[in-house]
């Protein structure tokens, strides 16, 4: 095998005679984009590839590493150490299973002298120690086994030969903080083995000059970005929104009310994806769909919450096509090939166009086919959303997610990690992780900090310097003060950080009433949603109905209920909050009737009659109604933000209105709208301008009140909890080890409190805002609302509530009342008791208690 | 970090945010602070202080925090002179590890001496620290029968009248509508009383757990939770399993 086969010029010499025998033995021919990859990254180019799913993006993306290796043919027995030529990095293990497979084949066609292996948590301990003695030419891994190679002292050795790596749906990687772990893995590599190319695989996205900076290394100063090639464009999808007889809902999120459509759809096709939002959102269709599945049709569901062999019996069902529907979450989202799916129905509201084109990409693996979709709205606000997604579809609009600046806590994990690779010194470190793109800001100041925090702790009081986990030595390098830290280190890698989860065990009663033991794991529930529940509460998991019995240890235990009505209601929430861009495009709607003509009859009419007892806003303007209802006046702002903004809002606002003497009572957000309550005449109140709308509004909400609000926020304590995990000051939590998730998320709630109250500049604090304002709080997009409305609030007094608010006003009552758990609930519990047990003259001495305490406050 | 405020405060009525209770017949007083005040004996329980919590997970390669074993203290500290007792006993688990009262700085000590100046102190041992304390004032015992109470650090698994007892951290939860909390309490039947933890990083565990099965009379079972700024006295059977 000569090299010469490849210098010569054309595209026959661009690929090597093996290459173009095993395309034209198939009867095809290499694409366009393939050739153009290929032929750009043999310059010496790092390129992003973007292009639909089915376009051979795979295939592609190997290509330069494949053509590479074939030219340097096999490397003769007892030639040294060869370390691994091309990394391959997705984000799920499955994929990379499935690429092994994929890659194996051709490979094997071509009759390649080139090995091919899977790195991945799964990986059996003997496998792993073999491959870093006798690595393969291509391993296909995830970020988190970058992450541990590359903190091997064995790392240099290991990557010395690296020419490629690729990265497979950059698109959904980057926006995470494994992203941030990963960009600072890459330019760990690049650092190892400075001649490597990268190719990134991707979706379409809004924004690809973010993914090619990501690639490339960054230099102040100077713009490096990767080089960009264009797939072809698929086939449109065919997209509907079903129509149905029933009436649509006004609010919910269940689409109960289309169930027959939906099954009739499933029955004219060979395959349908169900796509819902939650985990609760999937049981529900799952059961509506077998109350009414009269010909026994193969349905199956599948979600990150059940039990992990029962889901690779639905994926293999899936593979040999013996399904006819399958009811997924996210968990189904990434290119992976499940046989063969002619119909994607999306039940709910997309809340993101681009998620929505990824998730129909599903359907029909072969791009130059429109695959088909049916999106099912479950309620009136989401017809609108579902036709505004529709309309983006068509314009191919995009609305991924933004890359946000590389997390701190991300970054104490990284540091720690390359001391246990290689004792480091400090500006050299920095050099390098100012290279990756997501760091490429970070100040020298701030890496100081979170080096000392690596260190000791980066505590004021410097107490821990005995204790410290790196040390800087003679010599001006950092490096572990012991092994159990980089032991430490390993058990605790990665940014995954699992909410306590308990699993479901399904117990049966014997004949005296006590619960037996043993039976089948079910699958596992997130703690929370067990907290609000006591004995003999029902509620959906794994298409059954079971009783909460209660908890031992670390299981929960449940048993078959004999109902079909579950009591607990399980809607947690759109888990996605509506993107910014569908916002938009739905507040653009309203406002423009021409564009209503889209709608079904039954949405029109309501909008109209909004038209005429109150108003439509208009795209920039922030709508507020007043209306009195039963005993409380209710306010119903239509900020169109989505509900985690609306939520902090709401937080905010009632704030703001207590202070202002209106005594508000509560609040419920949904993805459009807020609704607060109050006792007092809150539409007077305007009116008078005390408060005024536009002070209430004001921006500078965001500054004080939310500063006091963050104090006492559980939201912040979570959040608190996974950048103490992520940086390694509290350990992860792993399955068998003593702790229960409960007492580890106690632990961190009070390690909080002590730090803020002694430390409130402390980095991991620091870390902590910037991850909660970007993230539950969606400050950015609260900022950006209240600074889009300002000057631009209608206010609307009505008599009695309008047709717009029902939807909001419906979910009172349905979902929990928010606002933190204060301290009225043990109050309220206490009363009973002082006057059952002690009488009249206790309660006046609790009155008295109460009086102090508020006077207090006052003060 | 609410006890901690509340330690800075001044508060003219501070009985009204306790709860009185009647141990073996003995009066007694749950203060919102987490410590038991026994009146007829001038005599202030506190439990679980875990001190030096911080540092014993440093030693073991977590850099928790340095600030609880302040914190705890500072509480501690308003506790004493709210009360002004004449015996203070420290029911166990007093320091996070077996190394934690030998390797206490200097000035916490200093604190510490300050406050049991003109008192007496027992420190009872506990399974975190049971070679009992280095270098502080005071005495260290595994058990203190004084009064008609017995006070020591794990409750005995039968039942025993008159015991004051820690090593459990009871907390409850209550639930009202939708939304539920969670304290830690002083848990007694009339007869026994289990103490709240006073470390500042202390967890809790529920009331209902297994470890509590068979300590108490449920139907006579109070729980009193350290609200925001009082004790809140609640029946067992109204609490959240």
């Amino acid at each position: 095998m000569s090299a010469t086969d490849s210098t010569d010029p054309g595209q026959d010499a661009l690929l090597p005679r093996p290459f173009a025998a095993w395309f034209s033995a198939r009867g095809w021919a290499p694409r366009a984009h393939q050739l153009e990859l290929l032929a750009r990254s043999r310059s010496g180019e790092s390129l992003l590839l973007i292009a639909p799913t089915g376009a051979g993006k795979t295939l592609a993306g190997f290509l330069p590493s494949l053509t590479d290796l074939f030219a340097r043919g096999r490397i003769p027995p007892g030639s040294g150490f060869t370390g691994v030529h091309t990394l391959y990095i997705s984000p799920l293990k499955a994929l990379a299973v499935d690429i092994e497979r994929n890659l194996t084949v051709p490979v094997q066609e071509m009759g390649l002298q080139v090995t091919i292996e899977t790195r991945t948590g799964d990986t059996p301990q003997s496998k792993r120690q073999r491959q870093k003695l006798n690595p393969p030419d291509i391993l296909l891994t995830t970020p988190e086994q970058v992450a541990l190679l590359i903190a091997n002292g064995e790392a240099e050795r290991f990557f010395k030969d690296l020419k490629f790596v690729v990265f497979d749906e950059l698109h959904s990687l980057v926006t995470s903080k494994r992203g941030h772990l990963l960009s600072l893995g890459l330019a760990r590599l690049r650092r190892l083995a400075p001649g490597l190319r990268t190719i990134g695989l991707s979706a379409t996205v809004a924004e690809p000059m973010d993914l090619r900076r990501w690639l490339v290394t960054q230099v102040p100063g100077a713009d490096h970005h990767a080089g960009l090639v264009l797939g072809p464009e698929g086939a449109r999808p065919i997209i509907t929104i079903l129509k149905s007889e029933d009436r649509i809902p006004w609010s919910g999120h269940s689409a109960r009310y289309a169930m027959p459509e939906v099954y009739q759809a499933i029955r004219e096709h060979r395959t349908a994806l169900l796509f819902v939002n939650t985990r609760s959102q999937a049981e529900m269709l799952f059961q509506e769909l077998w109350n009414i599945n009269e010909e026994t049709l193969p349905i199956a569901l599948h979600h990150g919450s059940l039990d992990v062999a029962q889901r690779r019996r639905v994926e293999a069902a899936m593979a040999q096509n013996r399904l006819r529907a399958v009811v997924a979450t996210s968990t189904l989202d990434l290119g992976i090939d499940w046989g063969d799916v002619d119909l994607v129905i999306h039940v709910g509201a997309p809340k993101g166009a681009s998620r929505l084109a990824q998730r129909i990409g599903r359907a029909n693996h072969r791009m130059d086919e429109p695959s088909r979709a049916i999106l099912v709205p479950a309620n009136r606000f989401e017809v609108m959303e579902c036709q505004a997604a529709l309309d983006a579809n068509y314009v191919g609009a995009q609305d991924t997610p933004p890359m946000t600046d590389g997390a701190l806590d991300v970054l104490a994990q990284h540091v720690l990690g390359m001391a246990c690779a290689h004792p480091f010194d400090e500006d050299a470190l920095f050099a390098e992780i100012t290279s990756a793109a997501p760091y490429a800001r970070l100040s020298r100041e701030t890496f100081s900090r979170v080096v000392d925090f690596v260190a000791t702790g980066g505590y004021a009081l410097r107490t821990y310097e005995r204790y410290a986990k790196i040390r800087k030595t003679k010599d001006g390098l950092w490096r572990v003060s012991n092994p159990q830290v980089a032991q430490q280190y390993r058990m605790n890698l990665g940014t995954i950080v699992e909410m306590p989860m308990l699993n479901l065990r399904l117990v049966k009663r014997n004949a005296r009433g006590s619960l037996g033991r043993g039976g089948a794991t079910l699958g596992k529930v997130e703690e929370y949603f067990l907290e609000t529940m006591t004995q003999g509460d029902t509620f959906l998991f794994a298409g059954k109905v079971l009783r909460f019995e209660g908890i031992r240890e670390n299981e929960c235990l449940v048993s078959q209920a004999f109902s079909m009505d579950p009591k607990v209601p399980t809607y947690a929430g759109g888990k996605f909050p509506l993107s910014t861009y569908l916002a938009d495009q739905v507040r653009a709607m309203l406002a423009d009737p021409e564009r209503w003509r889209a709608l079904p009859p039954q949405v029109r009419d309501w909008l109209s009659i909004q038209h005429d007892v109150s108003t439509l806003p208009k795209r920039d303007e922030l709508l507020i109604e007043t209306f009195p209802r039963g005993s409380r006046h209710y306010m119903v702002a239509y900020a169109f933000e989505g509900r985690l903004a609306h939520q902090t809002l709401g937080m905010l606002l009632t704030r703001r209105l207590e202070r202002a003497g209106l005594k508000p009572l509560g609040f419920v957000a949904t993805d459009y709208s807020l609704a607060v309550w109050a006792l007092d005449d809150l539409g007077a109140a305007f009116k008078r301008g005390r408060p005024s709308l536009s002070d209430l509004f004001d921006e500078d909400m965001l500054g004080d009140d939310l500063e006091a609000w963050l104090d006492e926020s559980w939201m912040l304590k979570r959040t608190f909890r996974n950048c103490a995990v992520i940086a390694g000051l509290i350990d992860q939590r792993h399955p068998g080890r003593e702790k229960t998730g409960r007492q580890v998320t106690v632990s961190a709630d009070l390690i909080y409190d002590v730090l803020r109250s002694h430390e409130p500049d402390h980095i991991l604090l620091q870390a902590t805002r910037e991850d909660a304002a970007a993230g539950l709080l969606d400050i950015a997009r609260l900022g950006a609302m209240l600074e889009r409305i300002r000057g631009h609030i209608t206010h609307r007094a009505l008599d009695r509530i309008s047709p717009l608010a029902v939807p909001v006003m419906l979910e009172i009552g349905k979902e929990p009342v928010s606002g933190e758990a204060h301290d009225h609930v043990l109050a309220e519990a206490a009363e009973d008791l002082i006057a059952e047990a002690m009488g009249e003259a206790a309660m006046r001495e609790a009155e008295a208690g109460r009086r102090a305490i508020d006077g207090r406050d006052q003060e | 970090m609410n006890r901690l405020a509340l330690a800075a405060m001044e508060i003219e009525d501070f009985g009204s945010l306790s709860a009185r209770t009647v141990i073996a017949g003995v009066e007694a007083v749950c203060d919102p602070f987490g410590a038991l005040y026994l009146p007829a004996m001038r005599l202030l329980v506190v439990s679980d202080l875990h001190l030096e919590k911080g540092a014993a997970f440093a030693r073991r390669g977590m850099l928790l925090p340095p600030y609880d074993t302040l914190a705890t203290l500072k509480i501690l500290e308003a506790v004493i002179a709210r009360h002004d007792p004449a015996i203070v006993v420290s029911l166990g688990d007093n320091f996070h590890d077996r190394v934690g009262s030998a390797h206490l700085p200097e000035s916490f000590r200093s604190r510490i001496e300050q406050m049991a100046r003109g008192r007496d102190w027992i420190w009872i041992n506990g399974n975190h620290d049971p070679d009992g304390t280095v270098g502080l004032p005071g005495q260290s015992a595994d058990e203190l029968h004084y009064g008609g109470l017995a006070f020591r650090h794990e409750p005995s698994a039968k039942a025993a009248p008159g015991e004051i007892a820690g090593h459990l951290h009871p907390s409850a939860t209550v639930r009202r509508r939708d939304k539920s909390v969670r304290r830690p309490c002083f848990a007694t039947d009339g007869r026994r009383l289990l103490m709240p933890a006073f470390g500042v990083t202390t967890g809790g565990l529920d009331l209902r757990h297994r470890a509590m099965a068979g300590l108490f009379e449920h139907e006579t079972l109070v729980a009193h939770l350290l609200g925001r700024d009082r004790v809140y006295s609640v029946r067992f059977a109204n609490l959240l399993a």
